[in-house]
C-alpha cells in the first residue's frame, strides 16, 4: 500500500509525565531521522528495526533544540500499521507535546484523521474483517464531530479573516484567469508582475499574522505565557514554586544558577498560566549564561504577562532600571519580594518606574502576598485588560499546519514572481494557496472561480 | 411504410462539428459507418462566430488532431487568418486562434467525408432510436428507413426541439432557420431520459460593403505561418484582418430604452444561457459602469461580404439591432444581412453518461455536443471524437477509451460534464484544468499520439516522426545537463547582454536555461549542437528545461490523483449495503454511478468520510462481494 505519513499525538491531552507522538508511514523514519539528533552523530536511517534511541529533537529551520526525547523505530510490516512507526517519547504537558507535533508536521509529515491509524491498521491487513464495521463507525462518528466543531468555527473570527483572504486571492485568480481566457478584451486591465508581487506579498503577511496568533491565541488551550524576569537572586524562582506548589526549578542564593528556561504549567484561580522562569537579565561574560539571558530576552518579547520582580532588601540598580525598560508597553505586574528582610528599596522609585502597574509585596519565604499575588493575575485577566480574547484565533493542529504550507507556497509565489517566472504559472502557487486556506473553513469547490469570473468581468461574444 | 434500408457498425445522428469527428473517428477506425444529418448543406457548419481556437479551445483542437481528428487539418487548409495567443505569458496558455473562411471550412470537411472508405453520408432526419433490451440497435427515420446498427451516435446540436426568438417574434426552428429535430426530443424522453432547456445566441451580420473600416482599427493575423495540425505542411500566407470597433453611451442607452422589448427580460426566454458568452443587452444591465463594450468585425469567408459582428449578440427586434448598430463607429451606414437571434433547443442533463459517453440508460447508444450541454465547436469535436472512437470500438468488441484529467482538455470536459453537470451551456475555460502546465498546446502530441495510433487513428509514418521528435528532445534535455559552461569572456558577454548576472563558476547548459532572460536560442550559441533539430523540438526543451520545478509540482499531484484513479468501483456497486454512507453521498453515487474513487471524490456532496468508507470497501474486495450478492 502507497500512503503519505501521518502523526498525532497518541497520549491523552493533559498532564503526563510523558507523552508519545507517534508517526506512520514510508517517510516516517527519513522525517523523525530530520529532526533527531543524537550524542553520538547516529542515524534513525541506519538503525535496526524495534531500537530506541536517546537525544534531542532539532528544528532544521533554525537549529534550535525543540525537545529531550527518547525515539522508538519500529520498521513495517511488524508495526501497528504494517508501515514504518516512529513513536517520540517527550515530557508530558500539552506545551512540550504540540511543539513536537508542529515540527514534525513542518518536516513533512500530515496531521492523521481521526482514526486514520485504525484504518490503517485495517487497510493493510492488520486488523481482520470483523472489525471493519467498528472502524467505518469510528471514522464516521469521528468525523461528523470534526465537522460539528469545524461548523463551530465557521461563525469565528477565524474563518471571517480566511474568507477574506480567499476572497483577495479569488479576485486575483479571477482577474489572471480572465486574462488568459480573453486576452483581446481590453477593458480588463493586464494583470503585472508588479501587482501579483502586491498582492502576494499582502496574503503573506496576512498568513504570517494568522500563524503569530496561533501563538498568542492559544491562550486558553496552551495558557497564558507568562515571564518571570528580575535581576538574579531576587526570587524569582521562589516565585515560580509558590506558583506551581512543587520543587521543580533550582533554587539557591547563587545568582545566575537558574540558567535555562524552565516552563510550568499551572492554573491560578481558573486563568491558565505558561510559567517561563528565565535566568538573570544582566549583561554577563559568562556564555554558559549568555545562552540563557538571550532566550529570557527573546521569550521576553512574546510573552503575555510579565512578573517583574525586585528586591525589597537590596536598592534599586541600573540592572533593575533597564529591565523596566526592557519590558515597557507590556502587561506587568511589579513584585516586591523579601518583605521579611530589612527595606533598603527605593519605593517612590518603583512606583514611578511602575506607570501604573500593580505592584505587590511578598516575603515568599514565609509565603506571604503570593494570595495577593494570585488575585491581581485573575483580575488582570478576567477584568480584561490583557489581551487575551481571541480565542477563535487558529489554535487548531490541523489549521496550523495548512497555514505553514500555504506560506510556504506564497513564498515560493513570491520568489518566482521576483525570477520573472510568467504570472500565469507563478499563480498555480496562488490557487493552491486558496484551495488550502479552504480547507481549513471547509470550502474548496472550484466552481467559486469560474462564477467570480463571470461577476467580476464582462465578457463575450 | 417502414422498411429495411441497410446495417452499420455505427450509425451518427447529426453531422455539425461532433458528428463529423465521431463519424470520421469510427469509420478509420475499422467500423463501417453511416452519417444522417437533416440537411447536407450543413455539414461541419458554423452557425455562430467565424473561428476555431483560442485559449482552452486551441488546446482541444491540437488535442483532437494528436488523437486523429479531423478538426485541426481542416482548419489549416480553410483559414483566412491565424493568431498565437497570450504570447506574452507562459507556455501553459499559448493558444493558438484561427478565424474560418465558413464556407470552405465546411467543403472541406464534407469533401473528406465523402471520400473516406467505410463511410456512408445520408440527408434524412432520425425520428426514433430501435431499443431492445435496453440496448439500441438502430435508428428509423421519417421516411420509414430502418437502418441497424451495434452502436449509434446522437450529435444533434441545437436542433433538438430548437426554437428561435428575435425580438417578439418565436418559432419552431433549427439554427439558421433549419428544420428542427422534434420527433427524436420527445422519443428521449419517452425513453427516460432527463432533458434541459438551454440558450444560446447569435450576434448580426453585415454587409462589409457598408462598412466604414476608416473609423475602426485593423486586427491582422501573425506573420509566421503556423498550423493546429501536426500533419499540416503547407501554410496559406494569404490572410484576411479582422477589425475593431466599440460601442457607446448612444448604444447604451438605446438597448435600455428597449429592453422591454427584449425577449430576455419579457420572460419569453425560458433556457439558461451562457454566462461567458452574454448578450450585449445583458452586458449593460449587468455592467452599466462600462462606458463601451469591444465590438469585433470578422469576414465569414474570402468569396462573401457577409461579416459577422462579434459582441453583439442580441435576441432584441430586427429593427432596435438595426438602429443599434447605426451608433457604433463604422456601422453607421451599415446594411444587415442577417438579424441576430437566440435559440432555445434540449439538451439531455449530461450526468446520465458513463465517461465513455455511451448513456446509462440505454446500452450501445453514445452523445456528444450540445446535446450534452456544451457550447462551442471545439467543445464538441472533442466529445464526438471520443463517443465515435467509443462507438467505433464497442462495436468491433474492443476496450473502450476513457482520458484521465491530467491526460488533455477533453478528459476534464468529459469529467466535469458527466461527474458534476452543468447548469448552464459548459464551455472549457483554462481554469478548469488543475494540470494546465501539463496541457500545453505545444506538447498535444506528445500526450496523445501514442494513445492515437493505440486507436489506430495516426498513420505509421506520422507516428514514426513522433518517436524521433521524442527521442530528439530526451536526447537533447540530456546534452545540456552534460555540458558545463566555463565563465569565458563570450558566455559573460551574451549573459551581460540579456541584462542577467555574470557567472561566478562554471554552470550547466540546463541550469543556464533556467535563468529568465536566457532561451534556447542563447543556449544554443554557447553550446552547440552538431544535429540540426526542429524549431517545435528547441521549443520543448526549452519549456520542459526552464519550468522543470513546476512541472514536477504539477506531476506529483497527477499522482495522487492516480492513485485515486487506480481505485476502480464495480459497476454494479450497491451502495445501499454500504453501512456509514452519509443519505446524500449514498443518492449522488448511485445516480452518477463513478467508476474509480478520484470521479467518486469529485462529486458535490460526497464528502472526505464517505470516500475513506468506500475505499475500505474497495481495498478489502468487500465491494466484489456485495456486487455478487
Amino acid at each position: 500500500m502507497e500512503f503519505d505519513t501521518i502523526v498525532a499525538i497518541s497520549t491523552p491531552m493533559g498532564e503526563g509525565a510523558i507523552a508519545i507522538v507517534r508517526l506512520s508511514g514510508d517517510e516516517a523514519i527519513p522525517i523523525a531521522d530530520s529532526i533527531f539528533k543524537s550524542i553520538g552523530a547516529k542515524r534513525l536511517t541506519d538503525v535496526p528495526s524495534h531500537t530506541i534511541h536517546y537525544g534531542h529533537l532539532v528544528d532544521p529551520a533554525n537549529g534550535q533544540a525543540v525537545e529531550e526525547v527518547m525515539v522508538s523505530l519500529m520498521k513495517g510490516p511488524k508495526t501497528f500499521t504494517k508501515e514504518d512507526v516512529v513513536e517520540i517519547n517527550c515530557h508530558g504537558g500539552i506545551v512540550s507535546v504540540n511543539r513536537v507535533l508542529q515540527l514534525v508536521l513542518k518536516n513533512g509529515a500530515r496531521l492523521a484523521e481521526p482514526g486514520e491509524f485504525t484504518k490503517r491498521a485495517f487497510l493493510n491487513g492488520r486488523i481482520d474483517l470483523s472489525q471493519a464495521e467498528a472502524v467505518m463507525d469510528l471514522i464516521r462518528a469521528k468525523t461528523d464531530r470534526a465537522m460539528n466543531v469545524a461548523l463551530g468555527q465557521m461563525e469565528g473570527r477565524l474563518s471571517k479573516l480566511i474568507r477574506k483572504l480567499r476572497q483577495e486571492i479569488l479576485e486575483t485568480l479571477a482577474h489572471v484567469e480572465v486574462n488568459i481566457d480573453y486576452p483581446e478584451y481590453d477593458d480588463v486591465e493586464e494583470m503585472t508582475h508588479h501587482m501579483l508581487l502586491e498582492k502576494a506579498s499582502l496574503v503573506r503577511s496576512e498568513l504570517k499574522k494568522l500563524l503569530q496568533t496561533s501563538e498568542q491565541g492559544k491562550i486558553l488551550r496552551e495558557g497564558l505565557s507568562t515571564v518571570i524576569v528580575g535581576r538574579p537572586n531576587v526570587g524569582k524562582s521562589s516565585l515560580l514554586n509558590s506558583l506551581v506548589h512543587e520543587n521543580k526549578a533550582i533554587v539557591t542564593d547563587i545568582p545566575g544558577t537558574t540558567r535555562d528556561v524552565i516552563e510550568e504549567y499551572v492554573n491560578v484561580r481558573g486563568v491558565p498560566l505558561r510559567l517561563l522562569d528565565t535566568a538573570g537579565i544582566r549583561e554577563t561574560e559568562d556564555i554558559v549564561e549568555r545562552i540563557g539571558v538571550e532566550k529570557s530576552r527573546q521569550v521576553l518579547k512574546e510573552a503575555d504577562l510579565i512578573l517583574l520582580v525586585l528586591n525589597y532588601a537590596d536598592s534599586l540598580t541600573v540592572e533593575d532600571e533597564n529591565i523596566f525598560k526592557a519590558v515597557s508597553g507590556l502587561d506587568v505586574i511589579v513584585i516586591v519580594n523579601k518583605t521579611d528582610l530589612p527595606g533598603k528599596i527605593d519605593s517612590d522609585r518603583v512606583r514611578e518606574l511602575a506607570k501604573g502597574h500593580k505592584i505587590v509585596t511578598t516575603s515568599l519565604l514565609d509565603d506571604k502576598g503570593v494570595d495577593e499575588l494570585e488575585e491581581a493575575i485573575s483580575s488582570l485577566f478576567f477584568e480584561g485588560s490583557l489581551e487575551s480574547g481571541d480565542m477563535t484565533y487558529v489554535s487548531n493542529s490541523r489549521h496550523i499546519a495548512l497555514l505553514h504550507q500555504a506560506l510556504q507556497l506564497m513564498e515560493d509565489a513570491i520568489q518566482g514572481v521576483e525570477m520573472g517566472t510568467p504570472i500565469d504559472i507563478v499563480q498555480i502557487d496562488l490557487t493552491r494557496t486558496w484551495e488550502l486556506l479552504g480547507e481549513i473553513i471547509g470550502e474548496s469547490i472550484h466552481e467559486s472561480l469560474i462564477d467570480q469570473l463571470f461577476s467580476q468581468f464582462c465578457l463575450g461574444k | 411504410m417502414q422498411y429495411e434500408a441497410g446495417n452499420f457498425d455505427v450509425i451518427v445522428i447529426g453531422a455539425g462539428h461532433a458528428g463529423c469527428e465521431a463519424g470520421l473517428a469510427a469509420a478509420r477506425l475499422g467500423a463501417k459507418t453511416l452519417m444522417i444529418t437533416i440537411n447536407l448543406d450543413m455539414v461541419a457548419f458554423m452557425p455562430c462566430n467565424p473561428s476555431v481556437g483560442g485559449p482552452a479551445k486551441g488546446i482541444v483542437v491540437r488535442e483532437i488532431d494528436a488523437l486523429g481528428g479531423e478538426m485541426g487539418k481542416n482548419i489549416d487548409k480553410t483559414h483566412i487568418q491565424m493568431r498565437m495567443l497570450n504570447t506574452g505569458k507562459g507556455p501553459a496558455v499559448r493558444a493558438l486562434r484561427a478565424q474560418a473562411d465558413k464556407f470552405s471550412y465546411q467543403h472541406e470537411m464534407k469533401k473528406t467525408i465523402e471520400n473516406e472508405p467505410n463511410m456512408t453520408l445520408l440527408q434524412g432526419m432520425v425520428d426514433r432510436l430501435l431499443i431492445e433490451d435496453e440496448a439500441v440497435q438502430g435508428v428509423i427515420t421519417m421516411t420509414g428507413a430502418i437502418y441497424r446498427s451495434k452502436t449509434v451516435v446522437i450529435t444533434t446540436g441545437t436542433f433538438l426541439r430548437g426554437e428561435i426568438i428575435l425580438g417578439e417574434l418565436k418559432y419552431s426552428s433549427g439554427p439558421n432557420n433549419q428544420q428542427p429535430s422534434i420527433k427524436l426530443s420527445e422519443h428521449l424522453q419517452e425513453l427516460g431520459f432527463d432533458l434541459v432547456r438551454f440558450k444560446t445566441g447569435t450576434p448580426p451580420r453585415v454587409n462589409s460593403h457598408t462598412i466604414d473600416y476608416s473609423k475602426t482599427e485593423i486586427q491582422p493575423g501573425d506573420e509566421i505561418p503556423q498550423a493546429f495540425s501536426y500533419e499540416t505542411t503547407k501554410y496559406i500566407t494569404d490572410q484576411l484582418p479582422c477589425w475593431l470597433t466599440y460601442t457607446n453611451e448612444r448604444t447604451h442607452l438605446l438597448i435600455d430604452e428597449n429592453l422591454h422589448r427584449s425577449p430576455m427580460y419579457s420572460g419569453m426566454i425560458k433556457g439558461t444561457g451562457p454566462r461567458y458568452c452574454p448578450s450585449i443587452e445583458d452586458k449593460v444591465v449587468r455592467f452599466n459602469d462600462k462606458p463601451r463594450h469591444q465590438i469585433f468585425l470578422e469576414p465569414e469567408g474570402r468569396n462573401t461580404q457577409e461579416v459577422y459582428v462579434q459582441g453583439l449578440s442580441t435576441s432584441l427586434p430586427e429593427d432596435v439591432q438595426q438602429q443599434i448598430m447605426k451608433t457604433i463607429p463604422g456601422l453607421e451606414n451599415v446594411q444587415m444581412m442577417r438579424a441576430g437571434y437566440a435559440i432555445e433547443y434540449d439538451a439531455i442533463v449530461p450526468t446520465q453518461l458513463w465517461p465513455t459517453l455511451e448513456t446509462k440508460k440505454i446500452k450501445n447508444l453514445y452523445t456528444a455536443g450540445q446535446i450534452n450541454g456544451t457550447s462551442g465547436y471545439e467543445e464538441a469535436a472533442g466529445q464526438g471524437l471520443m463517443a465515435g472512437i467509443n462507438a467505433g470500438r464497442k462495436a468491433l468488441n474492443r476496450e473502450e477509451l476513457i482520458l484521465s484529467r491530467s491526460d488533455a482538455y477533453i478528459g476534464v470536459l468529459i469529467d466535469d460534464l458527466i461527474t458534476k453537470g452543468t447548469n448552464e451551456p459548459y464551455r472549457l475555460l483554462t481554469s478548469r484544468a488543475e494540470y494546465r502546465l501539463l496541457l500545453r498546446h505545444d506538447n498535444a502530441d506528445l500526450r496523445l499520439t501514442e494513445i492515437g495510433h493505440e486507436m489506430g487513428l495516426i498513420s505509421e509514418e506520422r507516428y514514426e516522426r513522433f518517436l524521433k521528435k521524442k527521442e530528439q528532445i530526451e536526447a537533447e534535455k540530456l546534452r545540456l545537463k552534460s555540458i558545463i559552461l566555463k565563465p569565458t569572456e563570450q558566455v559573460q558577454e551574451l549573459i551581460q547582454s540579456m541584462g542577467g548576472s555574470e557567472l561566478k563558476d562554471g554552470i550547466r547548459a540546463s541550469d543556464l536555461l533556467k535563468r529568465p532572460e536566457m532561451t534556447y536560442g542563447h543556449v544554443e550559441t554557447l553550446a552547440p549542437n552538431e544535429i540540426s533539430l526542429d524549431t517545435d523540438v528547441k521549443e520543448q526543451v526549452e519549456i520542459q528545461v526552464k519550468y522543470e520545478g513546476y512541472i514536477e509540482k504539477s506531476l506529483q499531484q497527477v499522482d495522487r490523483l492516480k492513485k485515486m484513479e487506480n481505485k476502480k468501483i464495480p459497476e454494479n456497486i450497491d451502495y445501499n449495503k454500504i453501512t456509514g454512507l452519509a443519505t446524500e453521498a449514498r443518492q449522488k453515487l448511485t445516480q452518477i454511478k463513478p467508476l474509480t474513487l478520484a470521479q467518486a471524490s469529485r462529486i458535490s456532496g460526497v464528502n472526505p468520510a464517505d470516500i475513506s468508507i468506500l475505499l475500505v470497501y474497495i481495498e478489502q474486495g468487500r465491494v466484489a462481494r456485495i456486487s455478487n450478492q
